[in-house]
C-alpha cells in the first residue's frame, strides 16, 4: 500500500532534483518563443519580405545574447540542434578538414558519450585519440596533458563542467596551453555555459559547444562557437543551402533560437544571485547527507565545482533500491542497474572508485526552481531510507560484525 | 524502471528481513554474489530434524529486483523440506515476479542463495 505522506503544499511529489538531465522551461523564456510558432513564422533566411525579415531580426537578437555571456562575437555563433551536434561537428568537423596536416586529438576519458563516441569514429578513421586520465577529484592533471600534445595534435577537447559530478575543469590553464602549443581547444559546455562565467578571449578557447535545454531553455537547440581570429576552420556535417556560415545548413528554427537566446540573458543576469542561493543549497545538503551520515562519500572535487550538483556513494546500499527508495525525489545514479548495459559509470570508476562503490552512487542535481523546502524534504528522505535500507545490506552486517569486505574473496557472476 | 506490482510489493514490504545465528548447528547460510557486480544475497535457513525448514531470513546488498527475488525465495521455502526446496528453480522465481530479460540473473542469484544455505547446512550436519 502506497504510503500517504504529509507534504507541504508547496512541494510536488516526486521532487525533480535531476537538474543535470535536464530543466524545465522558464516561463520567461516561453512567452519569448511564443509569437514565433505563429504570427512570426517566417522563414529566417528568407530575403524578399518582412516575415523573414522579422525571423531573421529574432535570430539575430538571439546569436547577440549567446555570444555577450562568453565573450564571442555574434558572427562566431553557430545554431545546432544541441550540444551533442555540436560537439560532433566540432572535433569530426575539425578532424576532416585538418586530416592532411594533423591527425592527433586529445580528450579525457570522463567525457560526455558523444565525444568519446565522435572521437572513437575518428579512431576507425585512422585519427590518433589520447584519452587523459583524471585524478581521483575527477579533475585532469594539466602536466599529462602537456605531455600529450605533439606536433600533430590538432585539437584538445575538454569538458568544462561534467555531467555526472559536476567539476569544472581547469579551463583557462588548458586553453593558455593550447594556445602556446598552436593546438585548437574545443570545450564541450553544456553543464558549464550559463552556469559558470565563461570567457572565450582569457580562456583561449576555439570551440564551444552549448545546449538549450540545460539552461531553462527549450531542448532540441543548441549552438556552437567557432572563433574567426584566429580562424578555426570545420568540414560541414549537414550540407545544404549553406545556412550559418556554411558550417550548418537547414532553416533554423526560430522559435527554439529565440528561446535558447532569451535563457541565456537570463542565465547571465541570474548567475551570480543564483550560484548564491545553490551554494547554500550545497552546503546544506553536502553537511547534513555527506558528513551527517557515516559511509556517504562525494564524488568529484569538493572545491572546484558547480553547486548545484551533489554525487555521493551511499556505501552498502544499492544505486537502484535507493532510487527506488526515495521515489519521492527525481534522481539519478551511476549504478549498473539503471541502465541496461548492467557496467557502473565509467565516469566513476575513472575516478578510482572501486566498482563496489560506483554501484553506490546517487546524483542529485538542484536548480533554479528548488525551494529550501525541497531540499530540506530531500535530506529527510534520504536519512530515513539510508537506514532502512542499511539493515537489509548483509555488507553493512558485516562491517558492523568488523568483517572487512574487501578481503573477501567473491564470486563475481 | 517498469517492474511487476509483485516486484514493488517484495520490494516495499521484503518479508523475512533479518539473520539467524550462524553458528546455530541447524542454520545454514549462503552468501552469494559481489560487491563489484551490484548484487550480494545472504539466505539463511533454519531446519529441524526431520529435514523441514522452519525459518529463513536474508539480506541483500541489490537492485529492486534483488530484494524482491530474495524475499519471494524465502516465503516459498519457509515449511518446505530442504530436498523441495533444493529444486526451486530461478525461471520459477522469474516468472513469479515477471523479472525484465536484464533482471533475469537477480533470479539466478536467488536459486544459488537457496543451494548454498542448503549445501552449507549438509556440510554442517555432514548429511
Amino acid at each position: 500500500m502506497e504510503k500517504k505522506k504529509f507534504i507541504n503544499n508547496n512541494i510536488k511529489i516526486p521532487v525533480y532534483l535531476d537538474y543535470q538531465a535536464t530543466t524545465p522551461m522558464d516561463k520567461r523564456v516561453l512567452e519569448a518563443m511564443i509569437p514565433y510558432f505563429t504570427e512570426k513564422f517566417g522563414n529566417p533566411h528568407s530575403r524578399s519580405h518582412s516575415y523573414g525579415w522579422e525571423s531573421e531580426e529574432a535570430v539575430e537578437t538571439a546569436r547577440q545574447q549567446v555570444a555577450s555571456l562568453i565573450n564571442a562575437n555574434p558572427k562566431e555563433i553557430i545554431f545546432t540542434s544541441g550540444a551533442t551536434e555540436s560537439n560532433n561537428m566540432a572535433i569530426k568537423g575539425a578532424a576532416h578538414f585538418y586530416k592532411d596536416k594533423k591527425k592527433h586529438i586529445i580528450t579525457c576519458v570522463t567525457e560526455h558519450k558523444c565525444v568519446l563516441d565522435a572521437c572513437r569514429h575518428l579512431e576507425q578513421e585512422g585519427f590518433e585519440v589520447t584519452y587523459l586520465p583524471v585524478k581521483k577529484n575527477g579533475l585532469i592533471d594539466i602536466e599529462n596533458l602537456k605531455k600529450a600534445i605533439r606536433p600533430e595534435t590538432l585539437l584538445v577537447s575538454i569538458m568544462a563542467v561534467n555531467n555526472e559530478i559536476g567539476v569544472i575543469q581547469p579551463i583557462a590553464e588548458i586553453g593558455k596551453l593550447c594556445r602556446e602549443n598552436g593546438v585548437f581547444f574545443h570545450t564541450d559546455a553544456a553543464q558549464a555555459f550559463g552556469k559558470i562565467p565563461l570567457d572565450v578571449e582569457a580562456m583561449n578557447i576555439d570551440l564551444m559547444s552549448i545546449s538549450g535545454h540545460k539552461i531553462y531553455g527549450p531542448k532540441g537547440v543548441g549552438a556552437l562557437f567557432v572563433r574567426r581570429r584566429p580562424r578555426v576552420r570545420l568540414e560541414p556535417i549537414i550540407n545544404g543551402g549553406g545556412q550559418e556560415r556554411g558550417f550548418r545548413s537547414g532553416t533554423l528554427p526560430t522559435p527554439l533560437v529565440v528561446g535558447l537566446g532569451k535563457a541565456a540573458e537570463i542565465a547571465g543576469k541570474e548567475m551570480k544571485s543564483e550560484n548564491e542561493r545553490l551554494r547554500g543549497y550545497f552546503n546544506k545538503f553536502y553537511r547534513e547527507v555527506v558528513e551527517g551520515i557515516p559511509d556517504v562519500f562525494l564524488n568529484g572535487d569538493k572545491e572546484n565545482r558547480i553547486p548545484s550538483n551533489i554525487n555521493a556513494s551511499f556505501a552498502y546500499i544499492e544505486g537502484e533500491s535507493m532510487i527506488m527508495a526515495i521515489r519521492d525525489l527525481a534522481v539519478s545514479s551511476g549504478s549498473a542497474c539503471t541502465s541496461a548495459s548492467l557496467e557502473p559509470s565509467y565516469v566513476l570508476r575513472a575516478l578510482g572508485l572501486t566498482d563496489d562503490l560506483a554501484h553506490t552512487s546517487i546524483r542529485f542535481g538542484f536548480g533554479r526552481f528548488t525551494t529550501e523546502e525541497e531540499i530540506d524534504f530531500a535530506i529527510k528522505t534520504v536519512k530515513e531510507n539510508v537506514n532502512r535500507l542499511r539493515e537489509m545490506s548483509p555488507l553493512w552486517e558485516m562491517v558492523q560484525e568488523g568483517i572487512d569486505i574487501t578481503k573477501i574473496e567473491w564470486k563475481g557472476h | 524502471m517498469a517492474y511487476s506490482n509483485k516486484v514493488i510489493d517484495h520490494y516495499e514490504n521484503p518479508r523475512n528481513v533479518g539473520s539467524l545465528d550462524k553458528a546455530d548447528e541447524s542454520v545454514g547460510t549462503g552468501l552469494v554474489g559481489a560487491p563489484a557486480c551490484g548484487d550480494v544475497m545472504k539466505l539463511q535457513i533454519k531446519v529441524d530434524k526431520d529435514g523441514i525448514i522452519q525459518d529463513a531470513k536474508f539480506k541483500t546488498f541489490g537492485c529492486g529486483s534483488a530484494i524482491a527475488s530474495s524475499s519471494l525465495a524465502t516465503e516459498w521455502i519457509k515449511g518446505m523440506s530442504i530436498d523441495e526446496a533444493e529444486t526451486i528453480k530461478n525461471t520459477h522465481i522469474a516468472t513469479e515476479l515477471s523479472l525484465p530479460p536484464v533482471k533475469i540473473h537477480c533470479s539466478v542469484l536467488a536459486e544459488d542463495a537457496i543451494k548454498a544455505a542448503i549445501s552449507d547446512y549438509k556440510a554442517k550436519r555432514k548429511v
